[in-house]
């Protein structure tokens, strides 16, 4: 690899940061469906777009997390939230445009946005 | 599938599935033979023939979720579309081994897609498992290894934000540079 020096710059940065980033403990956890139905339906620009909206928004204490298939491929891309003392959350037709407001309503605020999980399907 | 990069990010979650330690992601292009050569390799749990003959149907998986399993058939025709071939090779308990060969300029060719972005999401997904990317055409190349960079971060995690944005920067330039397709 010819860009490790850039690598260690970055590290260097980052090992600066660490000494005053505070350690959280992961409150919540956004796991999404990434086997082949998943993929297929549009799952990576939907975990690219979690990952984003939440580093930009620093939540440290959040975890983005992948998983195979959850069973119900007809409703892929699928999301399922968990967040302490809720019951489970499911997401499903994700889109990256819908992360923003996921984020924004649900994963900070704590109101789910109720018109993107699976009941409003029903 | 849209592009071949999500084969790939689909065909190295079975290679994950399979307990590797390392996968191995080769993107070749040979424009004079016009062809695109696509291999995953890993070191997981691998697979007897019988196996290795029934993942590429698409009624076999042993997934208990459902009961067919499409990436290994879903890529194999997206190679023989395009004039090329398929090839699966393992060896239980010593991993396995697929190359897909693409007809380059065949019209039935999928695009090769963002390949920064499934190698984000295959790291950011298994941070403890190493992988390497390879991109070549006509003998220019670009190589990624996770090993290197994890010798250099030491106690710096593979799935850190900043980190995943170095890998989809590599990715993405070595792809304008060298593929602009
Ligand atoms: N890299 C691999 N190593 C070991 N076994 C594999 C590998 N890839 C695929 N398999 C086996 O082949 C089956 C079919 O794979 P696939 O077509 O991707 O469908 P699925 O992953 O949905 O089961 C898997 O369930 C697994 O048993
Ligand atoms: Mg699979």
């Amino acid at each position: 690899m010819k860009s490790l020096a850039e690598l260690q710059a970055l590290r260097d940065k980052m090992q600066a940061q660490m000494g005053i980033r505070r350690e959280e403990e992961l409150s919540t956890r956004i796991v999404v469906g990434m086997a082949t139905c998943g993929i297929a339906a549009g799952a990576r620009p939907v975990l690219a777009a979690f990952t984003d909206e939440i580093s930009k928004r620093r939540l440290t204490d959040v975890a983005v997390v992948q998983t195979g298939c959850v069973g119900i491929c007809q409703y892929e891309p699928v999301v399922e939230v968990y967040r302490p003392g809720e019951e489970k959350v499911t997401y499903v037709k994700m889109t990256a445009d819908k992360v923003a407001r996921v984020v924004a309503d649900h994963i900070v605020n704590g109101n789910v946005v109720t018109e993107f999980t699976i009941g409003a399907l029903k | 599938m849209t592009e071949l990069s999500l084969h790939v990010l689909d065909i190295a979650q079975n290679s994950v599935s399979a307990g590797a330690s390392l996968i191995e992601i080769e993107v070749a292009i040979d424009t004079r033979g016009d062809r695109m050569t696509i291999s995953v390799t890993d070191n997981g749990k691998g697979m007897d023939g019988r196996t290795a003959r029934l993942a590429q149907d698409p009624f076999y998986t042993t997934r208990t979720t459902r009961k067919v399993g499409l990436g290994i058939p879903l890529f194999k025709m997206s190679a023989l579309m395009s004039g090329g071939s398929f090839k699966l090779e393992g060896r239980p308990g010593e991993g396995t081994r697929i190359e897909a060969v693409f007809g380059y300029s065949h019209i039935d060719r999928l695009p090769l897609g963002d390949m920064a972005q499934t190698m984000a999401a295959l790291i950011a997904g298994s941070p403890n498992i190493d992988f390497v990317y390879r991109l070549s055409k006509d003998g220019r190349d670009f190589a990624l290894d996770t090993r290197e960079m994890r010798a250099v971060l030491a106690d710096i995690p593979l799935s850190t934000p900043e980190v995943l944005e170095f890998v989809r920067r590599q990715i993405a330039g070595a792809s304008e540079d060298i593929v602009q397709t």
